[in-house]
């Protein structure tokens, strides 16, 4: 089983530089096991990250790998798809760096409808350099940059996507490995932009600027933020506050972009060489 | 097949060569004065089965490039001073992971906002220092729209030679100017072909060859291509060591300047008699032709640098030692004029002839100050 | 009788205790150095909940006689 997920990643730079009890290592591990159970390919696979410590999940595997600049996985991504559409591409962002400096590349990809596989590793945090606060920083968090508790309302970023117009879009934790390896394979094979907000563990920084600083504890933070998305739709609008919905938000069929533009190209006319 | 005639614009001339040498990737976003390469492109690209998207922004299109360059594509974007603002964090990305492609810049007033619709020559240090940190760069110049297209196919060629983004140097006059243009659209042109790797088994991405550039493995082919801009070892995985660190930053600029004579090139006139040369490039090389021909001044002549980036310091001093005034017109407060008294100091005399407010120098204006000289 | 064995591997705990805590059957616990270890496998139930969030691949669980 180990052994199995292992051969996903380089061995020889294991173990990776995450925290102890950092959540990257099982979104890692799920993304292998999910990947795995697909029984995809490996050399038809491009994984793409920004800046950020799960970024740094990229170069891990055995994938063809792109680390790319901060905020920007998507837009790379949009060009080496395009250029490729046989590419499986995946693309691993943090909160900060795809909803924050990469917030407009989101909404594009999502409104286009690129054929990409967005996993959000949010762990409502800047971990890498060393806990700022994010766009998904709950109200009232303590982090180096709101030291007076956050005054910003976070984003729900699967409203965002589902409002961009992305046609998968889910949402899972840590907490729940399982779902998340399901939510993974869904995303995985969808044809479309597929997204899925992780909520994981900074138990370094955000952790322990929130008296949260035991791996366990902040995990099991999860267990009362993110509700089954049934049990939270009938929810009073008053009780959802600082809560989110947990497993497959919105699931709908419509055109890629490579759909659109290759009847496009079917139907134009053959262009002049010259004026 | 045979030599026709065209009026084609500028811009235009640049798509088409772009599109002669094998470009099939455009992504960029609309600014004056660039749009028309942007929208002759996306006219041509489809029915070529070449991709063009109209990306969110400039830092989303060059972006787009390098992904899609990584992934086998030849990418090309057009802009202007704002939006090649934007691109110098891509830009630097695409030195540091030595990735193929080309920005068309089509020079306009600036700073900033500036002067939308007309021209100036003044982004041509940004051109060289715009990205931060230690970087080589090409950069390219027409001063013709019948260049513009065969310049186009040499700067999408040398983005390949070298692995290295190069930057297409034009401006508003030229871009938007229409000159009859007798070509034959089909003649066969050396396109440089990307060197593909052959053996899976040694391969590493930034494994540089005997002419220091690596050949990166596209996307989906099993050799397991690992690209970031950290600094990193040849297989690609980050490594921020002061030994890789040193010895990285070399091999990059040494991989571009080292190699200098092989792409350099400038186009002269009367060098061996004149005592005044015109050193100039892009649309002000347009007056100081319109000077010459109205005077035939048989001591004066030209030394016009097609290449603008790297500046090549040993031919420039060899083909200007016969001068004793260098007059450098340009569409700025003088910026190529500081390589040229980089080189020779005081030892001629150096005539900065400038003009930054969006117009041409006047034939009269340039003629003028060389004889005063 | 043990139904299930559970190894660390120790070159790649870093003793972040998830596993520990995670589990209903108190299989983990902390030696003198502070590192996560192994304490008794008897009563594990093979519901993989450590090795489900151990971040670390640090961790395997197979059937006894695997």
């Amino acid at each position: 089983m180990r052994e199995q997920i292992l051969k996903y990643f380089k061995q020889d730079k294991l173990p990776h530089v995450f925290c102890p009890g950092c959540g990257n290592g099982e979104v890692m591990h799920a993304m292998a096991q999910a990947i795995d159970e697909l029984g995809w390919d490996p050399t038809q696979i491009l994984i793409v990250g920004g800046i950020g410590c799960s970024s740094r999940i990229a170069t891990y595997t055995i994938f063809d790998s792109l680390h790319t600049l901060h905020g920007r996985p998507v837009a790379f991504a949009v060009g080496a798809k395009l250029a490729n559409p046989n590419l499986k591409v995946i693309i691993v962002s943090g909160d900060g760096d795809a909803s924050s400096i990469g917030g407009n590349h989101l909404i594009h990809a999502a409104r286009r409808n690129m054929d990409l596989t967005l996993f959000i590793v949010n762990n409502y945090t800047y971990g890498m350099t060393g806990g700022q606060y994010s766009p998904t920083t709950p109200l009232g968090s303590f982090t180096t940059t709101s030291p007076c508790g956050h005054v910003e309302e976070p984003f729900s970023i699967t409203d965002l996507l589902v409002g961009a117009g992305a046609p998968f879009v889910a949402r899972t934790g840590t907490l729940y490995f399982n779902e998340l390896v399901k939510l993974m394979k869904l995303a995985l094979a969808k044809n479309g932009f597929a997204a899925i907000d992780i909520f994981t563990q900074c138990p370094t920084n955000y952790g322990r600027n929130n008296r949260l600083g035991k791996p366990i504890d902040l995990i099991k933070t999860q267990a009362s933020i993110l509700v089954p998305k049934e049990k939270y739709d009938l929810l009073e609008p008053g009780d959802r506050v600082g809560k989110f919905a947990r497993g497959v938000i919105q699931d709908v069929e419509k055109p890629t972009f490579l759909d659109h533009y290759r009847a496009c190209i079917l139907s134009t006319r053959k262009a002049v060489h010259h004026e | 097949m045979a030599i026709e005639s065209y009026l084609w614009q500028g811009s235009h001339a640049v798509a088409q060569g772009a599109l002669k040498a094998g470009v099939n990737y455009f992504a960029g976003y609309p600014i004056t004065p660039s749009t028309e390469v942007a929208e002759f492109m996306a006219y041509a690209l489809p029915s070529r089965d070449g991709i063009f998207i109209q990306m969110e922004d400039e830092i989303a299109s060059i972006a787009s490039l390098i992904g899609a360059s990584l992934a086998g594509a030849k990418a090309i974007t057009a802009t202007s001073g704002p939006g090649f603002s934007l691109m110098q964090e891509g830009l630097g990305y695409a030195i540091m992971a030595e990735v193929p492609l080309v920005i068309v810049d089509v020079m306009r007033g600036g700073p900033s906002t500036g002067l939308p619709t007309k021209p100036t020559q003044a982004d041509v240090m940004q051109a060289k220092w715009g990205t931060h940190g230690d970087h080589p760069i090409i950069a390219l110049c027409p001063a013709s729209v019948k260049e513009s297209y065969y310049l186009m196919v040499k700067a999408v060629n040398l983005s390949e030679r070298f692995r290295t983004p190069v930057i297409f140097l034009t401006d508003e006059t030229i871009a938007h100017m229409r000159e009859r243009v007798q070509i034959d659209v089909d003649e066969k042109l050396y396109i440089e072909p990307r060197i593909e790797p052959k053996d899976p088994r040694n391969y590493k991405t930034f494994q540089p060859d005997e002419r220091l550039v690596p050949h990166q493995a596209k996307f989906g082919t099993g050799f397991r291509t690992v690209v970031t801009a950290l600094y990193h070892d040849e297989s690609g995985f980050q490594n921020t060591s002061a030994e890789v660190a040193e010895r990285f930053n070399k091999r990059l600029v040494d991989k571009v300047e080292k190699y200098i004579d092989e792409f350099y090139e400038t186009e002269e006139y009367n060098l061996e008699n004149s005592e005044l040369v015109f050193v100039s490039y892009g649309a002000s090389h347009r007056t100081v032709l319109q000077v010459l021909n109205d005077s035939k001044n048989p001591k004066w002549g030209f030394l016009r640098l097609v290449t603008i980036w790297p500046f090549h310091d040993k031919l420039v001093k060899e083909k200007l030692k016969k001068a004793k005034v260098i007059v450098v017109p340009e569409l700025n407060m003088g910026q190529m004029v500081k390589e040229i008294q980089r080189l020779f100091g005081d030892t001629k005399k150096i005539v900065s002839v400038n003009r930054w407010d969006g117009e041409l120098i006047t034939p009269d204006q340039l003629r003028k100050v060389a004889e005063q000289a | 009788m043990k139904k299930f064995k559970v190894e660390l591997f120790r070159k790649m705990c870093k003793s972040c205790q998830l596993c520990m805590f995670i589990c209903p059957k108190e299989v983990f616990g902390v030696n003198e150095r502070g590192q996560v270890v192994v304490l008794n496998d008897e009563p594990c139930i093979g519901c993989l909940q450590c090795y489900n969030i151990c971040p670390d691949f640090a961790l395997e669980v197979t059937k006894n006689g695997d």
